[in-house]
């Protein structure tokens, strides 16, 4: 038996083309290649879908234009949903994945086959479900909450998709062994590809829960089961949703360790550390889903407040870490590289120009200030009964997906272009501002949206005039306001993003084939003109300078704590409550 | 570079620098405080959600409310032909959510407590109430029970917050607060 397949598996390495990059030095498996640029296209056919809807959307919630009607609200509302977060995070972590073994590991990626039929199998899903959901009867949001019932085509599209990202994550799995065995890396495994297993580990437990919910919900929506408790829907739903988001995190640190490693050459500054980080994602994955369940009945607080804090915040924990540990690696490789002058030159004279480098420092910022602390705030069990439902939490979700993974994975796409796809990209002068535009929009959005839940604006609402309601009422006028910035916001997002997808589409179409000296592209940033000596080997203590980073990390933690208890301080005015 | 192997092998033998060890430091104690933030609250704090609940029949949750309205009516809200029932302070108060209504209007008054029944007929609703701003997840068969001291006289006014179909944003209700012993 062992022979046997050891004897295949030869075969299956002769068989494979690689070719060697001449950028990295890595050696790339063409099927890998192949797999990785299906699936970041299909990724980007969706969140331009996606997007688009997502414009809509804030176009009606602004209440001078109020573009759509109710009924095409909610089904766009519940089609947006589901083409970003579901389609375009999913197809792009699929890619992600394939890139984090086989290409960076040297090795073949293992059974293509199988990851073919998980491509097909998640477009047939993707494809379902939005079939369903344009039918009309199927607008119950992306979380469709039971006794609301779908279409029996909407729960099968869903678990379609979903039994093809899981055979996606086992294709990743089969290569890493693929690699260990046929040595094609020395030691562990990179920081990379670490970050990007522990995605899959993720992945793997939240694809569980997600069939354990949706199995059942197609079965009653087919009349075979009579009855789903709405709570334990909730409960084991979010076992996959929110669990799920620390998919899109894992995927998107990993993303930026990738792109400062082969923008400025940084290395982690410790890898004890950064790894322990990734760790803490895997430890306390399972119980983020009580982050849904902080005002729902019938649950006990002990449960809510042990659960929401993931153990006593070890994720958050861990999420801090990153954010001082990527900064920190910029820094430490800025200064090797001759940018020693002051606390800031090394962020001053970073590659600002570089899209790739622009978007992953957005990214990181705005993930960390917009969408880190407002996740935490919103997480606090008592603080959540003032922005439950409110459009603070679509608000503080944009900060942590749109502003945070969508613009990293965008970001990363400019290197893929060159590296991957093999084709210059096309309109550099618009890539440079795409990162901007894009993340300032994002930014944006998320920061309005938190301002109108702040003052109880409700999401998923089509009418905030209440016009045709039996009771009227008017939110203040402030709330009217954040939602038209939110709407200008919202352009300014669009045109980023179909900035993006116009570049990556032109240049996967008609781009310049990169030549065998390499792409023109600019991939690594120059370094200044007089290297010095600050910084010695990482990863050693004492020899780390890295002023810049303690700045920037003593401004968030700031921010975060004063944050934090002004919040405690409103919740103390509302009515007591018991 | 973090796309390669680490390049000590022993990597989880590597000391940590000083200012890494301090940010976790930081960072751990701050997730400490911020857990023990949620406990004290719950001791000296005085906006806890209640864990009071039952199971319920939709229908018997529905004559309950029917029964209370009885007892306590004391008008209609405007022209809605909505039932206003004014609670006695310290008494039970009684509201359903269903497709599209949150009803009865109530009337409370200030400074008192209540014990607030809550329960859905249909779907999920969300109640939210404004601009208070105090928002409590409300399912079909189960009848949460909280207890709530109005602080402000006026009207709030109770929106739909969960999404629950496509009449879900003209689900409203009332609650009316008066001055002590200024019932209408
Ligand atoms: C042009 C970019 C985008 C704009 C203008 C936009 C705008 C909006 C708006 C206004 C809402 C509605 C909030 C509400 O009424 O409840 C919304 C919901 C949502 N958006 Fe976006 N969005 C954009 C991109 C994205 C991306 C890239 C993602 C995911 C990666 C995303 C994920 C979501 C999700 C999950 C919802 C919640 C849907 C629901 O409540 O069921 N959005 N978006
Ligand atoms: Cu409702
Ligand atoms: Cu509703």
């Amino acid at each position: 038996m062992a022979t046997a397949a050891a004897g295949l598996g030869g075969l299956e390495a002769l068989a494979a083309r690689f070719r060697t990059c001449p950028v990295t030095g890595l050696k790339v498996d063409a099927a890998a290649e192949t797999l990785i640029k299906v699936n970041a296209v299909a990724a980007v056919v969706f969140l331009a879908i996606g997007g688009l809807l997502g414009l809509l959307v804030a176009l009606t919630r602004w209440q001078g234009v109020h573009l759509l009607g109710p009924d095409a609200f909610y089904l766009v509302l519940t089609a947006h949903g589901i083409n970003v977060l579901l389609l375009w995070i999913i197809f792009f972590e699929v890619a992600v994945l394939y890139f984090a073994s086989a290409v960076i590991l040297n090795s073949r990626l293992a059974a293509p086959q199988m990851a073919w039929v998980a491509f097909v199998l998640m477009v047939s899903g993707a494809l379902t479900v939005n079939w369903a959901v344009l039918q009309g009867d199927s607008s119950v949001m992306f979380t469709s909450y039971v006794p609301m019932q779908a279409s029996p085509l909407f729960y099968l599209g869903l678990i379609l998709f979903a039994v093809g990202a899981l055979i996606a994550c086992f294709v990743f799995f089969g290569t890493l062994v693929v690699a260990k065995e046929e040595k094609t890396y020395e030691g562990s495994i990179p920081l990379v590809t670490f970050g990007a297993l522990t995605a899959a580990i993720i992945a793997v437990f939240t694809i569980a829960s997600g069939a354990i919910i949706l199995i059942p919900t197609l079965l009653w929506s087919l009349g075979y089961i009579r009855h789903i408790d709405s709570v334990l829907y909730k409960l084991v739903w979010w076992g996959m949703g929110h669990s799920s988001q620390q998919i899109n995190v894992s995927a998107h640190v990993a993303v930026w360790y990738l792109i400062g490693a082969l923008v400025l050459g940084a290395k982690p500054i410790s890898e004890k550390v950064s790894r322990l980080a990734f760790f803490f994602y895997i430890l306390f994955l399972q119980i983020a889903s009580a982050h849904h369940m902080l005002v729902e009945p019938g649950l006990s607080a002990e449960w809510k407040v042990f659960n929401t804090s993931y153990a006593m915040y070890l994720a958050v924990l861990g999420s801090m870490i990153h954010g001082m540990t990527v900064p920190g690696a910029i820094e430490a490789a800025q200064r090797k590289r001759g940018f020693t002058n002051g606390i800031f030159e090394w962020l001053r004279k970073a590659p600002w120009d570089n899209p790739a480098f622009a978007g992953m420092f957005l990214s990181l910022v705005l993930f960390g200030f917009l969408g880190g602390i407002s996740g935490v705030v919103l997480g606090a069990e008592q603080l959540n009964i003032m922005m439950h439902n409110t459009l603070y939490v679509p608000g503080h979700f944009h900060a942590t997906v749109v502003a945070g993974t969508t613009l990293a994975f965008m970001a990363v796409t400019y290197l893929v272009l060159p590296l991957i796809f093999r084709r210059e990209v096309m309109f550099p002068t618009l890539a440079k501002w795409q990162p901007y535009l894009f993340g300032i929009g994002a930014g944006g959005i998320s920061l309005f949206m938190m301002g109108a839940g702040t003052l109880g604006v409700s999401r998923r609402h089509w009418d905030i005039t209440f016009s045709d309601a039996a009771l009227g009422f008017d939110y203040p006028g402030a709330a009217f306001l954040m939602l038209g910035l939110n709407g200008l916001f919202a352009i300014l997002a669009t045109v980023g993003g179909a900035l993006y997808v116009v570049i990556t589409v032109a240049s996967v179409l008609f781009g310049e084939r990169v030549g065998p000296e390499g792409p023109k592209t600019p991939i690594s940033a120059a370094p200044a003109a007089v290297t010095a000596e600050a910084v010695g080997k990482y990863g050693s203590a004492g020899t780390l300078h890295l002023p810049g980073t303690y700045v920037l990390i003593t401004v968030f933690f700031v921010a975060f704590v004063l944050y934090y208890f002004v919040n405690w301080k409103y919740l103390s005015e509302l009515w007591p409550m018991g | 570079m973090a796309v390669q192997p680490p390049e000590a092998r022993l990597w989880w033998n590597e000391p940590v620098a000083r200012g890494e060890l301090v940010w976790v430091a930081v960072a751990f104690l701050w997730g400490v405080v911020m857990f023990v933030m949620m406990i004290w609250w719950h001791l000296e704090g005085r906006q806890n959600l209640s864990t009071e609940v039952y199971r319920i029949d939709p229908e018997v949750f529905r004559s309950r409310v029917e029964a209370f309205v009885e007892q306590h009516k004391v008008g209609e809200e405007g022209t809605t032909g909505i039932p206003i029932a004014r609670v006695p302070p310290g008494g039970d108060a009684y509201m359903l959510g269903r497709l599209w209504e949150w009803w009865p209007v109530l009337e409370l008054e200030k400074g008192k407590t209540y014990r607030l029944h809550l329960s859905s007929l249909d779907w999920q609703h969300g109640f939210s109430l404004q601009p208070v701003n105090m928002n409590i997840q409300v399912h079909p068969g189960i009848e949460h029970v909280l207890t709530i001291t109005p602080t402000e006289a006026g009207v709030f006014s109770v929106v739909c917050n969960e999404f629950c179909g496509v009449g879900h944003h003209q689900m409203t209700g009332r609650i009316r607060v008066v001055e002590p012993g200024k019932g209408g």
